[in-house]
């Protein structure tokens, strides 16, 4: 069944199996590959996009179920949390292979929106869904704490 | 250098010469006027001596001789090119899969070169034997092409400078660069402008090419910035699983359950009626040897990944037993620690031990086991394949284009020049991706259905599926005097070796794996011996970050702990005890077969200087000794691999329920040379928690040959609520050689941390993983 979906702000008509993940709908019928799969089953994060401005796991959402709200990905993702986020990114270079990276921006630039100043409890709570294989936490930590001196 | 060992072709078993060739001159210029310069890494000796090519160590303690710099009709490994309109490009041979190996090669060349690094543009290569060696793993690409690189860089400098000369009619001697131009006075030309002139000429004499001094380094040395960050966080980068074709399919495979089972019945008619499946079709069986080739197994062709995965859930299959259909984890558990309690083969023997521990006035035992474990590369194996009449092209994050090249070619029929490999950025490597089975699929999909493919692992396929770093058991005896001095050391190790993968039925420890940890132990004891046994392997066993270096540490530097608590002993000051006093420790001597990681023992030595001073030096930066909160322990472990020195510091606080946090680590790093220290610093951040993690968490078990964790909900690895707070990196100056950096740090880790809870809670950790799934030490 065809379906549009808005998508960084624009409009995709997509026709997908219903009960298709919105990571599958992005990454192989959109062409938006900079939301990642790593595991399917909402345990890595690797594929948070953001519905309406909160971080869900796109792995495990229907693309039916996001008809009509505002979704963005990595690559449509701006305003003043992701440009202080990916500043703080390459000041001291987080990422190591990357790929957990798309995830881990979506996840810290909606705690951020939400919480200008978190602590270290909340840092953990909103991170650690998503998971980074070469483990670049101790970055990615001051990284968020560097961001928010910046908003 | 280890992986080689396992490698099918010898012509990657080369020793490393750099030679440069002015590629223009042999017609690899792609558009007019661009000069290309290529460096190639040359078998300088038979592969099958065994010696490595002595690259004479200069005066300066580092610049090898020019005199192995000779040009020569060879096939280029590196490309440097620089178009009229001055952009100057450069190939890189080896993977980026984090390490930063694009950062790294292009400040080493833009610093010989003198150009700035911003204008560098950086190309990966594909995948071709002309390059040299492209295995991207061992940590290998700045120890073994840091020389050459910098030659390039130089030789391609001094053409630009005679071009420059007979277009001024001056002597070369009177002219200097400055980023990009070659300078006069007052006058000017740009490499651009010069670089068709300079194509034209020869490379210089070897004996001319002056490489910068030290302090004249702009980039080397320097904490440049990623070239690859700024991309990673707009989510402009593409991997393997992120390939897309013209008219492409996706696949997914049902992988036999147990390895060299086959299917004996197979009904797709439900995986058909999954909507947007396309077809099924069974891949060839595999059988013993396992190498690198594909496991079989029933692949599902759909137009999407989601059907793709959906039509594999629906599919049914019965399938056949095998010899490892019988392969119980626990149950070999048990098979490990007997072999281990009976005498091996010595592979090292220095002294007498067995007398020695007889007469020692106390002795001390140990075993200790450690699990499998999964790579797990955040990104799982992908490839995308596309088939042009009998050519195939894929596109791969792969550690190891060549081998994947080799093996497409041989399980498709088909000549290796047909086989096109691209190289993706990787998600993570870890060893998983050296092995190059995943493109064999997808040739093999691709060509069945007529269409580019792309095979996609699931997690689920990585993790049950995939290359498991070995399992071991070992056995420690030490004997020492009434002052605790250390008199006997009897290790024993057991693993089923990697060369079980590419032979069947081999049950040996193979030399490199001893060597990394066991038969190089640095320990100043008189008598010392190490034995293997014997242990067949019912899985793909690979290699995973630092390989047989992670449970030789973890068990060593265990043991030498629980020396200095038998001696009554700080156990930093025992340590340094048994690593003695500085002086060339050579294991050679004591029959051990060493291959130094493919590097001469005169340029790298086993140096007990430097890993005595790693290891003050981390206990200084740590502040060893000072008074810790209840509860809370510090732990050491110093380990040297790849040709590098790492001490590691760990501080755990464990709760009354046993719950663990890490406040702080310190960990030091002597790697020589070092091109970018702000990613060793990342580097050796990555690799200590990788080791923690897997410590940890990670295990991979099996029952009736199947591997029994699916997921990360039960393959566990680190987050960031239990990663460490904090974490100091001290990178020691030196002018030595350059060691490995990307694998180094994660020894250490385990065996720290182990350490550090004996200190908190007097538990002695001897079997891996540490935590249940409930995160917690059982007390
Ligand atoms: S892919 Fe969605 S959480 Fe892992
Ligand atoms: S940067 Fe590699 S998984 Fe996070």
């Amino acid at each position: 069944m065809a379906i549009t979906l808005k998508i960084n702000g624009k409009s995709e008509t997509v026709t997908a199996a219903e009960g298709t993940p919105l990571l599958w709908v992005l990454r192989d019928h959109i062409g938006l590959t900079g939301t990642k799969f790593g595991c399917g089953v909402a345990q890595c994060g690797a594929c948070t996009v953001h519905v309406d401005g909160a971080p869900i796991r796109s792995c495990i959402t229907a693309h039916e179920d996001v008809e009509g709200s505002d979704i963005v990905t990595i690559e449509g993702l701006s305003g003043k949390a992701a440009n202080v986020i990916r500043a703080a990114w390459e000041a001291i270079d987080v990422p190591q292979c990357g790929y957990c990276q798309s995830g881990q921006i979506m996840s810290a630039a909606a705690l951020i929106n939400e919480n200008p100043n978190p602590s270290d409890q909340d840092i953990d709570d909103a991170m650690s869904g998503n998971i980074c294989r070469c483990a670049t936490y101790l970055r990615i930590r001051s990284a968020i704490k560097d961001a928010a001196k910046a908003i | 250098m280890f992986l080689e060992k396992y490698l099918p072709a010898p012509q990657d078993i080369q020793a490393n010469a750099p030679h440069i060739t002015n590629m223009s001159r042999r017609g690899f210029v792609a558009t007019a006027g661009t000069f290309v310069l290529g460096v190639s890494i040359l078998p300088a000796c038979s592969p099958k001596t065994d010696t490595p090519t002595k690259i004479s160590p200069a005066k300066n303690g580092m610049t090898p001789s020019m005199a192995n710099v000779v040009t020569a009709e060879s096939g280029p490994q590196l490309f440097i090119g620089i178009t009229p309109d001055n952009q100057v490009s450069l190939t890189v041979h080896r993977s980026e899969m984090g390490q930063q190996a694009w950062t790294a090669v292009s400040q080493i060349l833009a610093d010989e070169l003198d150009v700035d690094l911003d204008k560098v543009i950086i190309k990966q290569a594909i995948g071709h034997p002309k390059y040299g060696n492209q295995n991207t793993d061992g940590s290998t690409t700045i120890r073994n092409g840091f020389e050459s690189m910098r030659q390039t860089g130089a030789a391609m400098r001094a053409m630009l400078i005679d071009a420059a000369a007979s277009e001024w009619g001056v002597d070369a001697a009177a002219l200097t660069t400055d980023m990009g131009y070659v300078v006069n006075g007052s006058k000017r030309l740009s490499y651009g402008e010069l670089a068709e002139a300079a194509s034209a000429l020869p490379v210089p004499e070897a004996a001319s090419i002056a490489l910068k001094a030290r302090k004249d380094w702009r980039y080397i040395g320097k904490p440049v910035a990623s070239k690859t960050v700024p991309r990673i966080v707009r989510g402009d980068s593409l991997y393997g699983i992120d390939v897309k074709r013209p008219g492409m399919v996706y696949a997914v495979i049902a992988h036999p359950p147990v390895l060299f089972t086959k299917p004996k019945s197979i009904n797709n008619t439900a995986a058909l009626a999954v909507p947007g499946v396309i077809k099924t079709f069974e891949l060839p069986a595999a059988s013993a040897p396992a190498g690198f080739n594909p496991l079989g197994g029933i692949a599902v062709i759909a137009s999407d990944t989601w059907a793709a995965i959906q039509g594999r859930e629906a599919l049914q299959v019965e399938w056949s037993e095998s010899e490892n259909s019988d392969y119980d984890s626990d149950d070999f558990r048990e098979t490990l620690l007997e072999t281990i309690r009976s005498k091996g083969e010595a592979r090292r023997n220095r002294g007498d031990v067995y007398a020695a521990l007889k007469s020692a006035d106390k002795t001390i035992s140990a075993e200790y086991y450690a699990p499998h474990l999964a790579q797990a590369p955040m990104e799982p194996p992908a490839a995308t394949a596309e088939w042009t009449g009998d050519k195939v092209e894929i596109w791969a994050c792969t550690q190891a284009p060549q081998g994947m090249r080799r093996t497409v070619a041989a399980a498709c029929g088909i000549p290796e020049d047909d086989v096109t490999i691209n190289v993706t950025w990787l998600g993570g490597g870890f060893g998983r991706k050296s092995k190059p089975d995943f493109g064999v699929e997808a040739a093999l999909i691709s060509r069945d259905i007529g269409k580019p493919v792309k095979v996609t692992w699931t997690r689920e396929d990585d993790l049950k599926h995939g290359y498991a770093h070995s399992v071991s058991a070992q056995r420690f005896e030490a004997g020492m005097d009434a002052n605790g001095k250390p008199t006997a050391f009897l290790h024993r190790t057991a693993f089923p070796p990697i060369g079980s993968t590419f032979t069947a039925g081999n049950n040996r420890p193979g030399n490199g794996e001893m060597e990394m940890g066991a038969v190089d132990n640095p320990f100043n004891i008189p008598n010392i011996r190490v034995e293997s046994g014997q242990a067949s392997a019912k899985i793909r066993i690979g290699w995973l970050r630092s390989v047989a270096n992670v449970y030789h540490a973890f068990a060593v530097q265990s043991f030498a702990a629980e020396m200095a608590h038998a001696a009554g002993k700080d156990q930093k000051d025992y340590l340094l005890e048994l690593i003695g006093a500085p002086r060339i420790e050579e294991p050679a001597k004591d029959g051990a077969v060493i291959s130094n990681y493919g590097k001469s023992l005169d340029d790298y030595p086993l140096d007990t200087a430097r890993l005595a001073n790693v290891t003050k030096q981390a206990a200084k930066l740590a502040r060893w000794g000072r008074t810790l909160p209840d509860g809370h322990g510090l732990g050491i472990a110093t380990h040297r691999s790849f040709l590098s020195y790492v001490s590691t510091v760990i501080e755990v606080k464990v709760d009354a329920d046993g719950t663990i946090t890490i406040p702080g680590i310190w960990s030091v790093i002597d790697a020589g040379t070092v091109v970018n220290p702000r990613h060793v610093t990342t580097q050796l951040e990555g690799g200590t928690l990788y080791g923690i993690s897997n410590a940890m968490f990670g295990q991979l078990t099996a029952k009736n040959g199947q591997i029994q964790q699916a997921n990360f909900p039960d393959w566990r690895v680190m987050r960031m609520l239990e990663s460490p707070r904090a974490m100091q990196v001290k990178i020691i100056e030196s002018d030595a050689p350059p060691g490995g950096v990307g694998e180094p740090g994660t020894p250490p880790a385990a065996p720290a941390l182990a350490n550090a809870i004996f200190a908190a809670t007097g538990q002695r950790i001897r079997q891996l993983p540490i935590l249940g799934m409930n995160n917690q030490l059982a007390i």
